[in-house]
């Protein structure tokens, strides 16, 4: 087993920033490790702008954001970058697993950086009844469909939730030449920006229903249908309100959870972390409505790795 | 007449409010920020937005290459710039910011890649 004074796991924009900060702050030998075949993480499929107006000063697309620090830890030859590179097993100790192709890898670190995002939540979380046809798919995965690998998803889409993905990929659609029908959502407020209100939905005359839900899913093989009812304060369904909207896809845009598989399986509760040297941050420590945000968490989170370092001598 | 409008220059989304005599803005309050009034007054003359999208490729490692527009373009002229693209099909290595067709649709914008892609 090999030992690295830092180990950073996510090569997203947390874990590009807190390595580019611990390094800024003295720390010389990090790996850093990220399952895709490239870094920047889930901005790569962010391809619409609103990045970098508070940490860059500059609006920015989401790749165009992780290319500022990709650039910046290509450039540090003290930041080694290990892709293709999935984390199964962390202990107490802060010994890591990962696996590569071909190679099975075990690591020691002195400190260690949890950068692991998030991920998004899924239909059975917001209990929708109904069928269980094809085509609903998370906002995030219908995103990463369309702007990664170039697949439209379906021609017909209602949206349920508002979350910001949502609200980003009700404009994808219309532009990859798709219908948005409707925007579902439960609560009497938007849940994402009103930016995006305004850029994604009003621009393209998408309805928008508050205080909606979708009370059920239809579909054999593919999604044919939903029923939308409209819910009082309680949130419960308001009797004769309910409509049906034609559609052969549904996104899912009901918020993020962080991601602390690793963490859980340890036996470390991801919101105490009592182990010296061991931090989290960015979306996997709590969920940021901002990549910007992120970022000055991650620096934070270098530099305390940084200290931690020091103190050991 | 005295509108109010969401501002999308930043996440803080200002209400701005909005006095129009005869399709021209002649106040502005509620902003925060000098982008503010720029934007109302952009929103209500001559409405614009930064176009993003993807090109498809051929032959390089990216199936999709994620792509804006330099400047902003005519709101209503973005799904007119959205079917235009699609035609592109983008066969040599571009760099971040390296202009993939210049002056889309005449509206005197590029459409630059925001990712290096060989």
């Amino acid at each position: 087993m090999s030992e690295r004074q830092l180990v950073v796991i996510g090569g997203g924009p947390a874990g590009m920033g807190a390595a580019i900060s611990a390094y800024e702050a003295g720390v010389k030998d990090i790996l850093l490790i990220e399952r895709d075949q490239y870094l920047g993480g889930i901005l790569n499929q962010c391809i619409h702008t609103g990045f970098g107006l508070s940490y860059f000063k500059k609006n920015l697309t989401g790749p165009e954001y992780a290319h500022r620090f990709i650039e910046k830890i290509q450039a540090i030859d003290n930041i080694e970058v290990s892709l293709k590179s999935f984390a199964v097993k962390l202990t107490k100790e802060k010994e890591l697993i990962f696996i590569k192709p071909g190679e099975l890898k075990e690591i020691k670190a002195k400190a260690l950086i949890m950068a692991t995002g998030a991920r998004e939540r899924t239909r059975e979380m917001i209990h929708i009844p109904g069928d269980r046809p094809s085509g609903i798919f998370s906002a995030g995965l219908a995103q990463k469909l369309i702007n990664i690998e170039g697949l439209l998803p379906g021609e017909e889409v209602v949206i349920v939730g508002s979350g910001d993905i949502g609200l980003i990929m009700a404009r994808r659609f219309i532009l990859e030449g798709a219908k948005v029908k409707a925007v579902i959502e439960i609560q009497k407020q938007s849940r994402g920006l009103a930016r995006n209100v305004v850029q994604c939905l009003e621009d393209f005359n998408i309805p928008f229903y508050l205080s909606h839900k979708v009370a059920r899913i239809y579909g054999k093989k593919r999604v044919e249908k939903v029923d939308v009812v409209e819910v009082d304060e309680d949130l419960k369904a308001i009797p004769g309100s309910d409509f049906s909207l034609a559609c052969d896809t549904i996104l899912i845009s009901a918020g993020l959870i962080s991601e602390n598989e690793l963490l859980e399986a340890a036996g470390i509760e991801a919101g105490n972390i009592s182990i010296p040297g061991l931090f989290v941050c960015g979306n996997a420590y709590k969920i940021y409505d901002l990549a910007d945000s992120v970022s000055r968490d991650a620096l934070l989170a270098g530099k305390q790795a940084a200290e931690y370092l020091k103190g050991l001598g | 007449m005295t509108k109010d409008l969401i501002c999308i220059e930043c996440p803080r989304s200002c209400v701005l409010r909005v006095c129009v005599e005869s399709c021209r803005v002649v106040r502005v309050s509620g902003e925060k920020c000098p982008k503010g009034k720029d934007y109302a007054v952009s929103e209500v003359e001559n409405p614009r937005r930064i176009f993003t999208s993807t090109v498809s490729s051929r032959g390089l490692v990216l199936k999709m290459i994620p792509v804006r527009t330099d400047k902003p373009i005519p709101k209503d002229r973005v799904l007119e710039a959205a079917e235009e693209i699609r035609k592109i099909k983008l066969d040599r290595p571009v760099k971040v910011g390296e202009v993939i067709t210049a002056n889309l649709l005449g509206l005197g914008v590029n459409l630059i890649a925001t990712r290096d892609c060989v």
